[in-house]
This record gives C-alpha cells, structure tokens and sequence, in this order.
C-alpha cells in the first residue's frame, strides 16, 4: 500500500437541518492525481473546505499528511487553488507571490529563486511587476495557481482550476499537474470539465447528494466489450454471416456498421474480414465509454441545480 | 456510448490506492511549519495598512482633517490679532475652546474612519473568498485577526497623532496653550477608536461589511444619546438618567473617554456652562478608561474566537 496523503473516514457536515456531506470516506495515495466530481450542490466545495480545515466537520475523521485537519503542520505542506483567486489588486504578481511565501515561512533567498521560475512557469514572467488589477480572469487563475504551488507542496488542492482559462491555459494546469505528480506530490482536482480530469488525472471519485457513490481508477470503467462503429460500403452478406461469428449485436444501417467486440484485439480480425470481402472501409472508430458517460450515468437524470 | 456498455461497468468503488504511486518525496526545501506568531501578524499587519490605506475614506478623512488644522491655524490666529484688548483669561477660555471643537471633529472622524475602513476587513475577505488562501497557510487564523488588528491600529494611531496631535500643537505653538494633559487626550482618543475598531473586527467575523459597520455606528450612536442622557442627569441632579448614561458607556465606552479627554482639556468656564460637547458635567471616572481598555482587548479577542471558530 503507498504512503496515503488523505485517509478521510465517514467526514459529515451538516449545517442546522440541511446535510451538507453525508458520507466523506476516500483514500488518495502519494504521487497521485485525484478527480473529485459530482454536480453543482453535491457537496465538492464542502468536502474540499473540510480538508482543507476551512470547514469543521461534524462528524467522521480525516488525516492528511498523517496530521488532523486543519492543523499548521498539515497546512504547511498543502497548497490550495480556490475556485475563484481573488487577493489584493494592487498588489504585483511578484509581490502577491512573495507575500503568500512568507505566510508559508519560506526564507526570502529561497523566495528569490522561486517567485520568478513559478512566474515563468505560468506565463506570467513577463507579467511579473504588473498589479494583478490589471490581469484577465485567466491571468488571475494562473498567479492563484502559482501561490498554490509557492511552498512546493505535498498536496495540491486545485478548485475549478481551468476556470476562466483558455485552450493554452487548461494545456498548462495539465501540464503542472503531471509536473506535481511527477515530483511525486498528490493532486486533488475539482472540476466540471470531465475531459481536462480524464487527462489528468489517475483515479476519480463521484460524489452525489454528499455521497461517494463511485470510484474508478481511470479508464478501468472501459471493460472488455468493445462497441465498434464502421463506415463501410459493398458489403457482401457472406462477409455479414462470417462477422456474426466473430461479433455481437451486429448491425448495419446504410453505410455504418455497428457491432460489438469481446476486446479490441478483435478488431484487426475484423477489419480483414471485411477487406478480404471486397468491402471499402471509411473508417472505424471503437466507442468508447467517456468519463462523460460514466458521469452522467452515476448522476442520473439533470436535477437542474 | 450505449447504456448496456455502461452498466457493464464494475460499479464498486475502487478504494485501494494504487500499488504504483511513489512511497518518495522530493520537495525541493524542507517543509517549514509557517511564520511563526510574531511574523504572521507582522505579514498581515503590513498588507492590511497597504489595503486600508487606499481606502477613499481615509483619504476624505486625511483631507478633512488637514482643512481643520488649516482653518484651525488660520482662525486662532485671527482670534489672537483680533484680541488685543480681551482679557488674556477670557482669550485663553476662547481659544481652549476652539481647540476643543477641532479636537472634537477629529474625534468624530477617527471614529468613523475606524469603523467604516475595518467593516470590510475580514466580512468581505470572508465573502469574496480571498481569506481561503490566507487561512489555507500555516498561520493562525487569530494572527490574521490581530494583524488586520493591527494594520489598521496602525492607520487610526498615524492618523491621531496628525489630525489630534496636529490640533494640539497648532494651540500651543499659536495660541501659547499649556499642553499638559494632550498625551492622555491623544491617548483616550485613540482608545475610542480602538474600542470601534475591536467591535467592529468581532461584527466583521460573524456580519457582512455592512451590517458591520452599522453595528459600530449603532453602538456609538448609543453611547453618544447616552452620554448626553448623563451629562443632563448630572446638570439637573437626575439619578435615573445618569445611571443610564452609564450602563451606555459600559454597553459602549467611546463617548465616555470622549467625555473623559475633555473634562482634561476643559478650562474651569467651560465646565460650569453645562452639558456640551466640549465640556463634561459628569466626568467619566480613571475606572471606565480602565474598562474601555479591557473592553477593547476582550472585542479583539472575541473576533479572534468567532473567527477561528466559524467555517469560512
């Protein structure tokens, strides 16, 4: 078993008579990358706060890092992207960076080397002296993603971390959380967008109505049936009968070919088949079951929140 | 993606960490444990007096009060060329009197600047959710308080000594006023605010900016109809009205220290002319000074508390 960085048992947070996390119970392990999702109103935030000792739980028990939440030894060695980074505007980059180093404790040579290489790490270097007032909502995410990582933390904590960033911006917190994990750091991703956690991440968890109610390693949920769809014309209807023996649920609309394979190390055989028959073949694209998928199945139907 | 293929899917949930996650750490510098107290505070206190000082309040304040001392200067030096032949009491009197109102509005102005800079202090910071990357380091949640605390304790003092002290300066330097009590009139000046200034830090951590600030201005408003209640029981030898004059300085101090700061200032005249501003009949006791420092101590303390006690 690797060392674990978040061992939360049963953690519960009710506020008067409304629960807002019933069930927090989940393991995450060194060097890993976590997602965490669930719909708006689930309990995410919650959840998050709670590890973070933002948040009193009411009930359950947590360590992270070995410590009790919320303690200063705990918090020394996490970092943490809120959802929306907002700090002092009139602050620079340079200066906001600084600042949330020395509430970390860090030396100030130590700061001197740091601050620039996370600045250029971001995209900011050249940004590094503007006041933060004048940035996008992007240029915010990334300085809020720089203080996060000021103390080379052991746990990343990244809330809705793509929020307000563009296509080059999500490319960078994909890239720092594969740099976070490689140097062996956990990183517990929060966010809606299920494309940016199927890339990022090495496990994911589903939480609804304050719940787990799932967690995958990722990719794991594909299986070993594999839904096939082929763009295809001039089949012969031997080449069909010689398919059904190879395929389940065979069908042909038109030009698409729809079957399904016992693994995808059967779909050369069934490309040859085809072939050897006279077939022309467009394309063929096996379907596979998207974290998407998978999200909304466990979710059911919109609730609309 | 069909839904058969999905419910195909292994549902139970994965709870073992994966074997292949490294057991090593590699961080670049040994972890350290924060700031430390005294730094924390310090950090805080340094950014806060940033923050606070490009509120557009102080600067009206900072205005308001350089107009004072101006028209201050400019009307005591009126007053003196124009008073050759008054009796050099009677000069005296007037202009303890004059320096008595600049006192006063600075007074009011401190007082309002203290409330109405700290209201949004830790209430937006706990709206917006820019505290969480605060409150997420290594320090204590009662280090952000007393460093808030602090950076805008450091503001009101500055400010005192410029607009109070200016005003007390100007009396001596053109008037020839002896100053013998401006150090503990600076003093109880600055504790009003200070009183203001822990109410409204406790109300910040609990309220928004607004209810905060509202909060303060209620207090004050009440010990200031309080202390005038008093002033009129003491005139007119009223028990009632004076016991509630103090129950409302013990609800709020600032009017009594007010109150106390003149009675240190006041010249012998201006106490028997009855209940004003500027002049006390019942004179708040060297006890209810004592009070006001406790009671700011215990509003600082208790922002503390609710603060590190409250999600956010």
């Amino acid at each position: 078993m690797a060392t674990l960085t978040i061992d939360a048992c049963g953690l519960r947070k009710r506020y008067g008579s409304r629960i807002a996390v019933r069930d927090l119970t989940l393991q995450v392990g060194r060097g890993e990358a976590f997602g965490f999702l669930g719909p708006n109103g689930a309990g995410k935030s919650t959840s998050i706060k709670m590890l973070l000792g933002l948040v009193r739980p009411t009930g359950g028990s947590a360590l992270l890092l070995g410590q009790p939440l919320g303690t200063r030894e705990a918090r020394a060695r996490i970092g943490f992207l809120p959802e929306h980074f907002r700090f002092y505007d009139w602050l620079s980059a340079t200066e906001l960076l600084l600042f949330h180093g020395r509430l970390c404790g860090l030396k100030e040579d130590v700061l001197r080397r740091r601050v620039p290489r996370l600045l250029e790490r971001v995209g900011l270097g050249a940004q590094s002296s503007k006041t933060i007032r004048s940035f996008s909502k992007g240029m915010m995410q990334r300085v809020g993603l720089a203080q996060a990582m000021i103390n080379d933390p052991e746990i990343l904590f990244l809330d809705e971390p793509t929020s307000g960033l563009d296509p080059a911006g999500r490319k960078l917190v994909r890239e720092v959380i594969r740099e976070q994990r490689d140097r062996g750091a956990t990183v517990f991703l929060n966010s809606h967008l299920l494309g940016e956690v199927e890339q990022s991440c090495d496990r994911v968890a589903f939480i609804r109505e304050g719940r787990i109610v799932g967690m995958y390693q990722m990719g794991a949920w594909q299986g070993e049936r594999t839904d096939v769809e082929i763009k295809t014309s001039h089949i012969e209807p031997s080449a069909l009968e010689r398919l059904a023996g190879m395929a389940r649920d065979l069908r042909l609309d038109g030009q698409l070919l729809r079957l399904s394979l016992d693994g995808e190390d059967r779909l050369p055989g069934v490309v040859r088949c085809l072939v050897e028959s006279g077939a022309e073949i467009f394309s063929v694209i096996p379907q596979r079951v998207s974290l998407e998928d998978l999200f909304l199945k466990t979710m059911g139907p919109d609730p609309g929140l | 993606m069909s839904d058969n293929a999905i419910d195909e899917i292994s549902r139970g949930p994965a709870a073992n960490v994966p074997a292949e996650v490294t057991d090593a750490w590699e961080a670049e510098t040994p972890a350290s444990r924060g700031p430390g107290e005294v730094r924390a505070v310090l950090l805080m206190a340094r950014v806060t007096f940033r923050e606070a000082a490009r509120r557009k309040i102080l600067w009206i304040a900072a205005i308001a009060g350089f107009a004072f001392l101006a028209l201050f200067w400019i009307a005591l030096h009126a007053a003196i060329k124009s008073s050759v032949r008054v009796p050099v009491i009677a000069l005296h009197e007037g202009m303890q009197m004059m320096t008595m109102m600049v006192l006063y509005a600075g007074s009011m102005l401190t007082s309002l600047m203290a409330a109405l800079t700290s209201c949004d202090a830790l209430a937006g910071e706990i709206a917006s959710g820019s505290i969480h990357a605060i409150a997420t380091k290594p320090v204590s949640r009662a280090s952000i308080v007393l460093g808030k605390w602090a950076g805008f304790a450091g503001m009101i003092t500055l400010y005192v000594l410029l607009v109070e002290g200016g005003s007390i300066a100007i009396a001596a330097i053109e008037g020839g006023l002896a100053a013998a009590h401006s150090g503990a009139v600076l003093g109880l000046i600055w504790l009003q605010a200070m009183v203001l200034l822990g109410v409204t830090l406790a109300a910040s951590t609990r309220f928004s900016s607004l209810t905060s600030g509202a909060i303060t201005l209620g207090l004050y408003g009440l010990a200031f109809v309080g202390g005038w209640i008093e002033e009129f029981g003491a005139v007119r030898h009223v028990p009632t009205c004076v016991n509630l004059g103090i129950v409302s300085s013990l609800i709020m101090p600032s009017d009594a220290l007010w109150r106390r700061a003149t009675y240190l200032l006041q010249p012998p005249l201006l106490g028997a002319a009855g209940a004003s501003p500027f002049a006390s009949s019942s004179i708040p006791s060297h006890a209810m000074a004592i009070y006001a420092v406790l009671y700011a101590a215990c509003a600082l303390i208790l922002a503390q508390v609710l603060l590190a006690s409250r999600d956010i």
